[in-house]
């Protein structure tokens, strides 16, 4: 963890990062995903599962209500457009600040328990939240129609107009943030955040945070008071969900209780073990993963299976069509079913665990003398 | 004035005292052994010492200052420092990062957001381990996960864990325990050496009685929750109820 490369192992990590982000419409073009739409996705659940993974990969406390935070981002931002207006700045940062504070509020109740009694207490609160959202407070949540930003609300900051009757977007400095504006702008974010996570990692702050997941007893005993830190942690990854929440609501200006039920809060559990967790990329891996099959294999139907197995004798291209569809469109969900269970059983590590088995593989045979201990034994990113 | 004071605690477990009126004084800069057989209630005394039990009654005092109500990492931040039955270390960590943790400890506190900054420019923090490391020969392996390690390497990686630190209290709880007659010779060199060179008090619990009369300056010894025996460790030696204590009333 401290050897000297680690530092310029890093910056090429983040050079490595940035590329891809800014060149995602290219790269991502030939696999179908290379439309704004699903780019913007995989951005901001990229955000939502890094922050996520502060708290379960350095902390190993399983929150099971990050949804809640998410939720919360939304309706926040929502809000700013209807009083403020529609930029996208003050609307990110309320958001974040939201997402955080409630993350602190419901922190100090669940951060008294550790383990599954952790994960069953923020289980609650989300649910509790999304209930709330759904009926109580209606008059804030707009309940089950969603909150939507209206021409007749105050929006302060903004130039109004009367007259116009179609939706609105919000538009940051003239540009809309739809299409690939939307998308650039959660890219840049989502960079911003990953290197504010990877200086978070290699520091003291994370290396705690790292000793409390593998001894609290003994962090304890070595004069650190582990709660504080928890809570930092746990306020962090309150604030990244709220933070992508609030992009949700960038991108398309509307916020639903639906966000914050508990699927969702699985959903990033998901995304977080199958992508790698506690590593550096994985988490955004398995979003971009689970967001892929998500969007892409469920849009396959037979039509487009026959497409593909033309080149296959008649009967048999019935067989296998029968056979396939049963894993893609509205049956996506067996695929995803599959991969995971296989990641689980075999590359406990995520699918990160699998990129380094090959890439020690193949680097094996040429240079066997400079795979150190070190190389072998400190986590990888 | 004693470096550490244990006047009249007594702790109890539901019908059973564990510690009655129990007193204790620790000089500074002096090994002090406890022994007795098991049940006696060492462990339990350790436990009131560091926090992880409260005595029902009686004052616990290290350096002028009460230990009672302190929660453990309070009472490490004052200077006291415990050693495991069974080590506790950071499995998943390197060796290296066990023992800057607890370094950092000492450093800044039991509370610093440092969340910017890379552990590695720490630089007086990152050379004072690697002394101890190369002192407690663990420098080879500093970037090995620490859960590898064999049990005696453990051992010494969680000791090297607590000197770091600077304690002025050591706590060792069975450092030898099931470790083979070398290894022992060797932990008790260690433990003296530094013992002279860092002038750290020690109090350790301890079976054997080979280690406790190659260290010890002082002796309590145990029995049913109550100090029966203290003295200089020849004079304990030929005590015949330490004898009745340990052996059943049969003598050596």
């Amino acid at each position: 963890m401290f050897g000297t490369n680690t530092a310029r192992k890093d910056m090429i990590l983040m050079a490595s990062f940035i590329v891809v982000v800014l060149a995602a419409p290219i790269i991502f073009q030939p696999i179908g995903a290379g439309y704004p739409d699903l780019l913007q996705k995989f951005a901001i659940f990229g955000i939502f599962a890094v922050g996520f993974n502060i708290l379960f990969g350095l902390t190993g406390y399983l929150s099971f209500g990050h949804a809640a935070f998410l939720g919360i981002g939304s309706y926040t931002a929502v809000w700013s457009f209807k009083l403020l207006g529609m930029s996208p700045i003050p609307a990110v940062l309320f958001g974040t600040l939201a997402g955080g504070l409630f993350a602190f509020l419901i922190g100090i109740v669940s951060l008294r328990r550790a383990g599954i009694y952790f994960s069953i207490l923020t289980l609650a609160f989300a649910q509790m939240s999304y209930n709330l959202a759904y009926s109580v407070l209606t008059p804030i949540t707009n309940g089950e129609t969603g909150l939507r930003v209206l021409n007749s609300d105050p929006r302060i900051l903004d130039e109004k107009n009367a007259e116009y009757t179609g939706s609105l977007v919000s538009t940051f400095f003239g540009v809309e943030m739809n299409g690939y504006p939307g998308f650039y702008f959660c890219g840049v974010i989502l960079i911003i955040t990953f290197y504010f996570a990877l200086r978070l990692n290699r520091s003291p702050f994370g290396m705690k945070l790292r000793a409390i997941k593998s001894n609290q007893t003994r962090m304890a005993y070595t004069g650190f008071n582990t709660r504080p830190y928890l809570m930092a942690a746990f306020v962090i990854s309150g604030m990244y969900a709220g933070l992508a929440g609030s992009l949700m609501a960038v991108t398309d200006p509307l916020a639903g209780a639906e966000r914050m039920q508990w699927t969702a809060s699985g959903e990033i559990v998901l995304m977080t073990i199958l992508g790698g967790v506690g590593t550096m990329l994985g988490p955004i891996i398995g979003a971009g993963v689970i967001k892929y099959f998500e969007n892409i294999f469920s849009a396959f139907n037979d039509q487009t299976l026959n497409a593909i197995f033309d080149f296959l004798p008649d009967t048999l291209q019935q067989g296998v069509v029968a056979v396939v569809s049963l894993f893609v469109g509205s049956g996506w969900h067996l695929t995803l079913g599959l991969l995971f269970m296989g990641i689980v059983i075999f590359l406990p590590g995520g699918l990160m665990e699998g990129f380094r088995r090959i890439y020690r593989m193949i680097k094996k045979p040429d240079d066997d003398k400079s795979d150190t201990p070190a190389a072998s034994t400190a986590p990888a990113e | 004035m004693s470096l550490l004071e244990v006047k009249g605690i007594n702790k109890r477990f539901g019908g059973l005292k564990a510690l009655d009126n129990v007193n204790i004084q620790v000089e500074e800069n002096t090994i002090h052994a406890i022994i007795g057989p098991n049940g006696a209630g060492k462990s339990t005394l350790l436990n009131c010492l560091v926090g992880k039990l409260e005595p029902d009654e009686g004052s616990v005092t290290f350096n002028g200052s009460s230990l009672l109500n302190l929660s453990p990492h309070k009472i490490n931040q004052l200077g006291v420092v415990r050693v495991f039955q069974t080590p506790e270390i950071f499995g998943d960590l390197t060796i290296m990062e066990n023992v800057v943790i607890p370094a950092l400890a000492a450093h800044d506190g039991s509370f610093s957001l440092n969340f910017w900054n890379r552990t590695s420019s720490r630089k007086e923090v990152m050379d004072e381990a690697e002394d101890l490391l190369r002192d407690m020969n663990l420098i080879d392996q500093r970037e090995m996960v620490a859960s590898s390690m064999s049990r005696g390497d453990k051992r010494r990686l969680e000791l090297a864990m607590c000197l770091i630190q600077h304690p002025k209290l050591l706590l060792l709880d069975e450092p030898t325990a099931g470790m083979a007659r070398a290894d022992t010779n060797n932990t008790i060199d260690l433990l003296k050496r530094i013992g002279q060179e860092r002038n750290i008090t020690k109090v350790i619990i301890e079976h054997d009685m080979h280690v406790v009369f190659s260290l010890a300056e002082k002796v309590s010894v145990m029995a049913q929750g109550t100090v029966i025996v203290e003295g200089k460790p020849d004079e304990i030696k030929g005590d015949e109820r330490v004898q009745e204590a340990y052996l059943g009333g049969a003598h050596l």
